[in-house]
């Protein structure tokens, strides 16, 4: 991976690596968390997943994940024929395990993710967030 | 913590004010000899706060009639809880008197009957009188608008929203929140926020889009009787859904309710006695926002246009439905006392506008704002046989009506017509002016379009609608009601998941199911999409209305509810 000036000082200062690192394509969700925990059950404290409840654009919809402590946050959207969105990495010296971007949604569903905390624990949260026609409202 | 008593005593002034009375004993006269307008304005002051609430009176200057829901079901947690209970069921959980004023103003039964004895209910220069008189006795009221302002009339279309501000300057609004104002375009809600308005324009939940930055103030503090109060601005969540996003391009909404707590928190901390939540989320998603965010003292509801005699109570927040078009306005006294609610007296005051003097100031204006569309307004269309209204969960009779001119003067075989509440009734026998077919009607993106859809298309969007309404949990709900269909008939069973709700979906004239295969002509309006393309959908009325001279719509049996 090229690191450009930017990223480099943002490295520098310990913030979230928030590169999105594509997973490989093709595997059914629960076998990416498996593959992410190997195995290992989750809890539902610890990780915080925003979404809106109702997407204005589902081609641009805004999430935000945040896990105090968390080395890594993986993001799936399993209603979407590519279900990957990505794995946030967080360094030892990242001030903050939070990071938001905007994906794409092909369709109402509920979208997973699943964080590992430095325990070596693992939480899960989840949101559905719906993708609508709209118009009708009033 | 508020007294039973409070409520008691509403109660009771309710029932021993309105009296009882055989529907057809009444007459217009009988009606106004035995209510008076110290009848509907006598209201002991109490507390040291008074907060006076008007929401979604859709551009409505003048008094008018508004038939209540027969149909407003609940799904999930609330069915059967208020604001969904009509009719019988509404009378007995509030104690009116069948045939009574308030019944008149709060249910469907006996509507045609009840609006000749009672007349036509709500008028600016009325709402002025009311609002008087609350500041007669509390001249620091707080007026409180709660939005749906500056659409659904065509005075306010042409004036893009100016008659409205006007006036609502005039009312001396001191706050107000928003949905349908965003229909005019951003460049005009700025120019008036930011030049006419001279109050503030609050939403907590408006973003902007690129940033998901603040875009406007999300509270304002007033500090009254001794008492400093935070209102809250919550616009309607989700304002680039169900309306077109390209008009109001940069901003983003949402229930957002992680950004109200916070809210919620930054008022606390700066001191505010009271937290009022001026609101146009929608009655049942203010109610889970009031279950799962705590230090609202109380939440003006707006969007869904419930009108609820008493406050409802979630946990330790009041919820306060007050109507809409103009026919009620609320008035709440607060004991605020240490920091918190002592005490709340409410009223929700029927503006019958045969009893409630205009206030003349308020005349001239109005009457001045309308002078140069007065010969527009007037020119009678035609008649009506049946009575016209909006309001139901599946369909109303002007939507009906609005669906046959699509079919008909757009040569289509089925018809879309959104589901607004918004919208005036008639009664049989009154003559359609274009004022009312553009309380029916005006609004920023009217165009009749006439396309082909499949007929699995057509499933799709009714189910998508459907589930806007009928989705268990509020935060999904957009309010509004079922889209209204001509041509075709289905039944609904609104317990069931997106997808599964829609059921023997079929077309009128031949009576064969709608096929997911066929391709079908279809005509509608109001579509969020840019660039829609068709005459404005009140010339489509006009024209079918003049050429009928005489409208007569049948009750419509073709779409019903799939009783559980």
């Amino acid at each position: 991976m090229k690191l450009t000036r930017r990223e480099t000082i943002v490295l520098g200062f310990g913030t979230a690596i928030t590169a999105m690192l594509p997973l490989a394509a093709g595997a059914a969700p629960e076998d990416k968390i498996k593959e992410f925990t190997g195995g290992a059950e989750t809890v539902s404290e610890g990780l915080t997943l925003t979404a809106p409840e109702i997407a204005e654009n589902g081609n641009t919809v805004p999430i935000e994940v945040s896990a105090p402590g968390a080395e890594a946050i993986l993001v799936l959207a399993p209603g979407n024929p590519n279900p990957d969105v990505g794995t946030f990495r967080f360094g030892p010296l990242a001030g903050s395990q939070t990071a938001s971007t905007r994906i794409r949604l092909a369709e109402t569903q509920e979208l997973v993710a699943i964080a590992k905390l430095s325990d070596g624990s693992f939480a899960r949260a989840t949101k559905e967030v719906k993708v609508t026609i709209g118009g009708c409202g009033g | 913590m508020i007294a039973r008593r409070h409520f008691l005593q509403a109660g009771l002034a309710v029932s021993a004010l309105w009296g009882t009375g055989g529907v057809g004993n009444w007459s217009r006269l009988a009606a106004q000899q035995r209510l008076s307008q110290q009848d509907l304005l006598d209201f002991p002051t109490s507390g040291n706060v008074t907060l006076i609430h008007i929401t979604d009176i859709h551009a409505q200057l003048k008094p008018i009639y508004f038939r209540e829901p027969e149909y407003n079901v609940g799904v999930g947690d609330v069915v059967g809880k208020p604001p969904h209970v009509t009719g019988a069921a509404y009378r007995k959980l509030f104690g009116i008197e069948t045939g009574s004023a308030m019944d008149y103003a709060l249910t469907h039964d006996d509507f045609v009957a009840l609006a000749r004895a009672y007349g036509k209910m709500g008028g600016a220069d009325r709402i002025a009188t009311v609002v008087k008189a609350i500041r007669a006795d509390r001249p620091e009221a707080l007026l409180l608008d709660g939005g749906d302002t500056w659409q659904g009339s065509l005075t306010a279309l042409r004036t893009e929203g100016r008659d409205m501000v006007e006036t609502f300057k005039a009312l001396g609004t001191d706050a107000m929140t928003s949905h349908w104002e965003f229909t005019l375009g951003i460049d005009r809600v700025r120019e008036i926020v930011e030049n006419e308005l001279g109050y503030p324009f609050l939403g907590a939940n408006i973003f902007d889009a690129t940033w998901d930055e603040p875009a406007f103030d999300a509270y304002r503090m007033f500090e009254r009787g001794g008492a400093r109060i935070a209102v809250i601005g919550q616009a309607f969540p989700y304002l680039p859904i169900a309306n077109p996003g390209y008009m109001f391009p940069d901003l983003s909404f949402g229930v957002r309710q992680d950004r109200m707590a916070e809210v919620v928190a930054e008022v606390r901390d700066a001191g505010a006695d009271l937290v009022v939540l001026l609101s146009h989320n929608g009655f049942d998603v203010d109610r889970k926002l009031a279950q799962d965010v705590p230090g609202i003292d109380i939440i003006l509801t707006g969007h869904t246009h419930d009108a609820l005699p008493e406050p409802v109570l979630v946990g330790k927040t009041y919820l306060i439905a007050s109507g809409s078009h103009g026919k009620f306005v609320s008035r709440l006294d607060i004991d605020i006392r240490d920091g918190e609610l002592k005490a709340l007296d409410h009223r929700l005051i029927p503006v019958f506008s045969d009893v409630i003097a205009p206030d003349p100031e308020m005349s001239a204006l109005v009457d001045g704002l309308r002078a140069p569309y007065q010969a527009e307004l007037s020119e009678v269309i035609g008649q009506t046989d049946s009575v016209l209204f909006r309001r139901g969960n599946l369909n109303g009779t002007w939507d009906d009506l609005i669906c046959a001119a699509l079919l008909e003067e757009r040569d289509a075989e089925i018809a879309l017509s959104p589901g607004f509440r918004w919208g005036a009734s008639l009664l049989p026998g009154q003559d359609i002016t274009r004022e009312d077919v553009f309380n029916a009607t005006a609004m920023s993106y009217p165009e009749a379009y006439r396309t082909e859809m499949t007929g699995e298309t057509l499933k799709i969007i009714l189910e998508d609608v459907g589930d806007n309404l009928f989705n268990p949990d509020p935060y999904y709900q957009q309010g509004g009601d079922m889209v209204r269909v001509g041509g075709m008939g289905y039944r609904i069973d609104i317990t069931q998941p997106q997808g599964s709700r829609l059921h023997d979906m079929t077309v009128l004239s031949t009576g064969e199911p709608v096929d997911p295969a066929r391709t079908y002509v279809v005509a509608g309006w109001a579509s969020v999409n840019e660039g829609t393309e068709g005459p404005p959908i009140w010339d489509v009325v006009e024209a079918h209305i003049a050429r009928l001279g005489t409208v007569s719509v049948a009750p419509n049996t073709a779409v019903r509810l799939i009783e559980n």
